[in-house]
């Protein structure tokens, strides 16, 4: 008797909640009819039957939470003569066929292959803090600085009414109605200009491009509309804009929607550059983003989004420019950003474990670069490795390599070392993706490397 | 027409079930409702002709007679695969069947295509090129720079608009000022057609009437299809924008596979049981393509660095 699987039903979904039956045994459901409501790690979802047929047993009760993709969750019987396709794989516990011929991990294993690791190294909390994930804090801090300056308004691809194509945007159309968050058409070019030229004209627009995969096509705007309009007018226009959304790879969606822009947009003077990692930084530095009188590109990252961390509670903006030491040490410094950051914390973890002691730095704005928080870390150390997912050629990594052989060449014992994604475009396959992703056992290696160890 | 309008419409369904159980990743476009579009154009195109689509392209590559193990294999990442599991569902491509690509960028295929057609032109083959994006790719500037240049230089190329209505979670009505797309060429004085996309039949008339004039040296033409994607925009789509019951009177009322079948058993021209038979068929087919597709082995990691660029430096 067939039965339907709970599915994957994003990129990312590992588990789910299994909301509501919208079917009781023994009803007759048509190909297309909504059966069950699942909430995923982004939004609530219905399923569908593909196949018709009468419901023979539920397995799994309404209001199950944790849900693994993959557990058989209904049976239904079919309505063909011809005997129904077997279009599921038995339960990832029993024997499968599907995993006996195959050397896929079973689909609960499946995660993104850069898997940021759930290390949070807060900075010494001085006041209360709460929970939360690094989306409900990017949309705080929008809702914040939109409360306090009715010129800052949002506007993007489905921002509005479909509340976020990663829900960032979530509830910002109830609070703040249509004339300040608006859906825009697909159309980068056009509403990255117009963003710009609304700012020139003195409004404070945060202009959300779906990924930054797609801000390609309007980074004419970017670099040549708001990056020099300062410069080029002796002073007198100003450009006070944010473009933010998710950058750098997500889960498979291969070579097109998987790069990083850091090393891109942090090369253009003119412009601010921020890329934060966790929850507190995502909602202090975007605060501060909106408030800054420049153009500011803010690179957020989707496998980041879900991720909880620390957040102090009440006003809470981080200064642009300065990097944070998110672990000490005295053995190595492990200089990131963004999603890297996870990926380096992850390492000296290791590290520790074997007796090196490193320490982590998290850039969190690219242009301006501190520089001074790196130097001073190598002071200590001696013994410096980048770590940072985007290609290594002309990369931030490079960056920070010139800045230490120009100014802390004295202070090094070994070469600066670099650990990034492959040189290739992001493909596809599974076993693929993650030998091009960056890895925390490469940290660990070129750690090692440097130590001498 | 009959069979590709099934085979593509089994083929998704497995696709969609196999990224229910983590074999296929990333993002997965179903053209689930549409396939009358894809079938209905190809039905009047000839070897030799190009054609480029967004992102929502398996349809379009069992349409060109791409063998569907090849692409199921693709979406599963393996070796196999057309693109050997480099690209996955966005980006896939059979040069052999005229078929370029599958591109993730919306309406980055538009002036593609044109430059599809103006090579056509270029070498003088009598080909012609047809460009295949969406209601919301419509309101893209380079779609529009395309018009400019294909009419200015009389390109074979033809417009195809799949209107189905909603880009993501926006209607076309929330994003475009002009919303009878078949209009948006006239200040560029590309014709423009609007065909009942969800009959495949009316669409392959419009194709024949289009095919000739471009085909004859006389510039680009515009095709609207009106037609409807039944699942949500990818996979991890919730879909509040719309309500269940205008997705299911679409599908009983104007579903392409039911209508054609009743044309076919009405007009007499096969029988309820022939047709059954073609439904085994391809289901076999697909079930086929599904297993090869799981048991294919994933690439090599040396293919990790193949494919970068072409010459030694
Ligand atoms: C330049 C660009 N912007 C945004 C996206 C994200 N995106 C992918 S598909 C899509 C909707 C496109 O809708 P439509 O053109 O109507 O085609 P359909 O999906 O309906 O076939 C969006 C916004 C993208 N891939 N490329
Ligand atoms: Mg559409």
């Amino acid at each position: 008797m067939p039965q339907i699987l709970l599915p994957a039903m994003s990129p990312t979904m590992e588990e789910g909640t299994l909301a509501k039956w919208l079917v009781a045994v023994g009803d007759v459901v048509k190909p297309g009819d909504v059966i069950a409501e699942i909430e995923t790690d982004k939004a609530t979802m219905e399923l569908e039957a593909d196949d018709g047929g009468t419901v023979a047993a539920l397995l799994v009760a309404a209001g199950s939470e944790g849900v693994k993709v993959g557990t058989p969750i209904i049976s239904i019987t079919g309505e063909d003569e011809a005997p129904a396709p077997a279009p599921v794989a038995p339960p990832a516990a029993a024997p499968s066929p599907v995993a006996a011929i195959t050397p896929e991990p079973t689909p609960a294993a499946i995660a993104p292959a850069v898997t940021a690791p759930a290390i949070t190294a807060p900075e010494p909390a001085s006041g209360p803090t709460r929970r939360q994930t690094v989306r409900e804090a990017l949309r705080d801090a929008m809702a914040e600085e939109m409360r306090g300056d009715g010129t800052v308004f949002v506007m993007g691809e489905e921002v509005a009414e479909y509340q976020g194509a990663y829900k960032v945007t979530q509830g910002l159309l109830e609070e703040f109605g249509p004339a300040r968050v608006i859906d825009t058409p697909i159309t980068e070019y056009g509403f990255a200009g117009l963003g710009t030229g609304a700012a020139m004209g003195g409004l404070k627009p945060v202009v959300e491009f779906m990924t930054f995969n797609f801000a390609m096509q309007a980074i004419d705007h970017i670099i040549n509309s708001a990056a020099k309009t300062l410069y080029m007018s002796g002073g007198q226009m100003r450009c006070p804009i944010v473009f933010r959304g998710p950058n750098g790879a997500a889960s498979r969606v291969a070579a097109q929607h998987s790069q990083n822009y850091g090393p891109w947009y942090a090369s253009v003077p003119g412009l601010i550059v921020i890329s934060p990692y966790d929850a507190a930084d995502a909602k202090g530095l975007l605060k501060a983003a909106i408030r800054s009188p420049d153009p500011v590109v803010f690179l957020e990252n989707e496998l980041l989004y879900g991720q909880s961390f620390d957040v102090p509670e009440g006003e809470h903006v981080v200064p642009i420019g300065k990097a944070r030491i998110c672990r000490a040490g005295q053995h190595v410094t492990l200089v990131s950003y963004s999603i890297g950051v996870g990926v380096a914390l992850q390492a000296a973890a290791t590290l520790a474990a074997e007796g090196i002691e490193a320490e982590v730095i998290d850039l969190r704005t690219l242009r301006p670069l501190d520089r001074a928080t790196v130097l001073a870390s190598l002071k200590k150390t001696n013994r410096l490795v980048v770590v940072e997912e985007g290609w290594p050629t002309c990369s931030i990594a490079s960056e920070i390599m010139a800045i230490c052989m120009e100014d802390g060449f004295d202070d090094l014992d070994a070469p600066v070392l670099r650990v990034t994604n492959v040189d290739v475009p992001l493909p596809y396959a599974a076993n693929l993706e993650k030998a091009a992703l960056l890895k925390a056992e490469d940290v660990v290696a070129a750690a090692r490397a440097v130590c001498y160890r | 027409m009959y069979r590709q309008m099934v085979l593509i419409r089994r083929f998704e369904e497995r696709a969609g079930q196999l990224y229910g159980m983590g074999q296929i990743g990333g993002f997965c476009h179903l053209y689930i409702g549409q396939e009358a579009v894809v079938v209905g154009m190809q039905a009047e195109l000839k070897r030799g002709d190009s054609i480029i689509t967004g992102y929502r392209d398996h349809g379009h590559m069992l349409a060109c007679g791409i063998d569907a193990r090849a692409v199921m294999a693709e979406l599963t990442g393996r070796a196999a695969g057309i693109s050997r599991g480099k690209g996955g569902s966005m980006h896939m491509f059979s040069v052999e069947h005229g078929f370029f690509g599958g591109h993730g960028i919306v309406a980055a295929q538009v002036p593609l295509g044109a430059g599809l057609g103006f090579a056509h032109k270029y070498k003088g083959d009598g080909h012609i090129a047809v460009t295949y994006f969406g209601d919301g790719a419509a309101n893209q500037g380079q779609v529009y720079e395309s018009f400019n240049m294909a009419e200015l230089w009389k390109l074979p190329v033809i417009f195809v608009i799949e209107n189905n209505q909603y880009a993501m979670g926006t209607s076309v009505n929330r994003a475009s000022s002009e919303d009878q797309l078949y209009r948006r060429g006239e200040s560029f004085r590309v014709p423009g057609m609007q065909v009942d996309g969800m009959d495949v039949l009316a669409v392959r008339g419009a194709a024949r009437t289009a095919i000739d004039w471009v085909r004859a040296g006389n510039g680009p033409v515009l095709m609207e299809m009106k037609t409807y994607r039944y699942r949500g925009h990818s996979m991890s789509d919730p879909a509040k924008y719309r309500s269940r019951e205008e997705v299911q009177a679409m599908r009983e009322k104007s579903d392409p596979i039911e209508g054609l079948k009743k044309e076919i058993i009405d007009g007499g021209f096969a029988d309820e049981a022939a047709l059954k038979a073609i439904d085994r068929e391809v289901r076999d087919e697909v079930a086929e393509s599904a297993d090869f597709a799981l048991e294919a082995p994933e690439p090599a990691l040396s293919e990790l660095h193949t494919d970068v660029l072409l010459g030694t430096y």
